[in-house]
């Protein structure tokens, strides 16, 4: 646990970095500071560190008081990754994994030998260890900044923007594996970032400071979408914030609709007797879908061929059984033929939905979650 | 090319007592230089409001004409005036001119994260010097280490005006005598391009061993 207590950080020209800020970082949870630039949440992550202290107020990790701690002491008990990774460029892939357990005297090739072991974990090939940072690319260098926090197996982790200098793609991935990774790890994180999305992704809790260091709100993130604390927590988490509440909820009983499938290979002709609406719906060997086929409206003779690969439409996403109402709804707006495909745990098919029945399941949830009127007026 | 080596046989022992004085005359004055410069321009880099003074007057010192410090200096440290040491301090002093830029520059151009990420990591700033700053210095130090080795050499032919006996005899030999014609001023001129090569090579080589994540990413 991390407990700030009334912590403020003023620098000398008068700027007030952080204003009295207290709140808890619970054990085991990821902890999101999100806001705008100008709001201290990369001064109160480092004033946890030390990297910079704070002009008043005491933070405390695990009921110690941080400042009462020698710096070295402390950060080496404490994991830190930062944006662009902060790797030593003068070193390996592995001793730069190593750098912690090798600080706190362990043996040399003990430490190297877990330090591949991290990197397997963090999803790099051992054949990297051997590399120099500027050889990885910044999705393969972020890995590594992540296993080099988690070498001297620290219970606290602090995380600066981690995943902001790369590009979508690789950081939807990276966010999804940190999730998993913590899921067995069970850190007790810290995550700065500016990006609200990101914040309601991987936060367990998240705390959206405003400009000046003040602690506007901090609520889980169904909570943070569902009831924002004002008018600035409100514009912060954005308009969106409706249909992204949605990916908080279960999808839960869901009213599918059997397609019958066709398959790669199969005769054209054979797939346009199970399309509905001109579209059918193509599945591989294990029955996982593979895109939908358009067959309205063609000519006879256009039918001739087989069912192949390139002539699917790929443009509809898949929503799990097990996901939620935004999958859900994602996978029925985004299907060429207004179908949504969900899919059992495995991947494989389990049936289609429309928009208009996935909005009937959302308003029946909202009318059993919504409180009774007495009760929203108080 | 004959005359040369001729010349060079018929004075053998003497010119390579010449050559060795040469290297020492080279090579230590860059090493005591750098070591002097090292705490100097850690200084510079660390405390930035010492930076201005600190590199002024250390530029300032390579302003001092040789021949004037070469002259001064036997007052100053009680010396004869013919003694290698004059020289070997002389050109310690123009190294530290050339070098505390070189390593304040050096040390200031480690990137701020790379420096937090270690201090996160828990080294001690001593640790933090030795183990990430320094190392990652080592290319710009060490180009300015090139040019000031390579200056110190041109240097001590310099000083072979003042008669300290080293490969610049060859030259005040060469245009006193009249019986070798111009050939000691050539081996001379030989000599001292082949040692500058030689400290040059012999830094590069040094850069190299030290900085092998260079090489690593080039080859990329």
């Amino acid at each position: 646990m991390i407990r700030f207590d009334a912590v403020t950080k003023r620098y000398p020209d008068g700027t007030v970095a952080v204003d009295e800020l207290s709140f808890v970082a619970q054990s085991g949870q990821i902890t999101v500071l999100v806001g705008p630039s100008g709001c201290g949440k990369t001064t109160s992550l480092r004033m946890i560190n030390r990297l910079i202290e704070p002009t008043s107020g005491k933070i405390f990790i695990e009921d110690r008081d941080a400042s009462t701690v020698s710096r070295t002491e402390l950060r080496r008990g404490i994991g830190y990754v930062i944006q662009q990774a902060g790797l030593f460029p003068h070193r390996t892939i592995v001793d730069n994994v190593a750098t912690v357990p090798l600080l706190l005297g362990q043996d040399k090739k003990k430490a190297r030998a877990r330090a591949v072991e991290l990197l397997e974990l963090v999803g790099l090939p051992a054949q990297m260890a051997k590399r120099y940072p500027a050889q990885l690319s910044g999705g393969q260098q972020q890995r590594v900044g992540v296993a080099r926090a988690l070498a001297g197996d620290p219970p606290v982790m602090l995380m600066d923007e981690p995943f902001s200098a790369v590009d979508p793609v690789v950081r939807a991935q990276l966010q999804q594996e940190f999730l998993r990774l913590q899921h067995e790890l069970g850190k007790t994180i810290v995550f700065v970032t500016h990006d609200i999305d990101e914040a309601i992704k991987l936060g367990d809790r998240v705390a959206v400071l405003q400009v000046g260091g003040r602690l506007a709100q901090l609520a889980t993130p169904a909570e943070l979408l569902a009831h924002p604390a004002d008018a600035f927590v409100a514009g912060f988490v954005g308009r969106d914030r409706g249909y992204r509440a949605l990916g908080f909820a279960d999808a839960g009983y869901l009213p599918l609709t059997d397609e019958h499938v066709a398959r790669v290979g199969e005769d054209l002709r054979a797939a346009s007797y199970v399309a509905r609406d001109g579209w059918a719906l193509v599945v591989d060997g294990d029955d996982r879908p593979l895109g939908w086929l358009a067959l309205g409206g063609l000519p006879d003779e256009a039918l001739a061929g087989q069912v192949t690969a390139d002539l699917l439409n790929l443009g509809g996403t898949l929503a799990s059984e097990a996901g939620t109402l935004r999958e859900v709804l994602d996978a029925a707006l985004s299907s060429p033929s207004g179908r949504g495909v969900v899919v059992h745990d495995d991947g494989s098919f389990a049936g289609t939905i429309t928009a208009s029945e996935v909005l009937v399941r959302i308003e029946a949830r909202a009318k059993s979650i919504r409180p009774p009127i007495a009760e929203a007026t108080k | 090319m004959n005359a040369l080596w001729q010349y060079f046989r018929d004075d053998q022992s003497e010119i390579l007592g010449w050559l060795r004085t040469t290297l020492w005359l080279a090579a230590a004055p860059v090493v005591v230089g750098l070591l002097i410069s090292l705490p100097i321009g850690w200084a510079a880099s660390r405390f930035r409001w010492s930076y201005p003074p600190l590199v002024t007057i250390a530029g300032l010192l390579y302003t001092i004409p040789s021949i004037v410090l070469f002259l001064v200096l036997p007052g100053i440290l009680g010396t004869g005036i013919l003694d290698p040491v004059n020289v070997a301090v002389a050109l310690t002093i123009y190294c530290v001119a050339l070098l505390v830029r070189v390593v304040a520059d050096g040390l200031s151009s480690v990137s701020d994260a790379t420096l937090a990420a270690a201090s996160a990591m828990g080294y001690t700033n001593r640790q933090r010097l030795f183990a990430v700053q320094l190392p990652l210095a080592v290319p710009v130090i060490g180009a300015g280490l090139r040019v000031a080795a390579v200056s110190n050499v041109s240097l001590v032919a310099v000083a072979s005006t003042l008669g300290v006996a080293q490969l610049g005899s060859l030259f005040t030999t060469g245009y006193n005598a009249t019986k070798h014609g111009s050939t000691p001023i050539l081996l001379g001129l030989v000599l001292f391009i082949v040692v500058a090569l030689a400290f040059d090579g012999a830094i590069l080589l040094g850069l190299r061993v030290l900085t092998p994540w260079r090489r690593a990413v080039a080859a990329r």
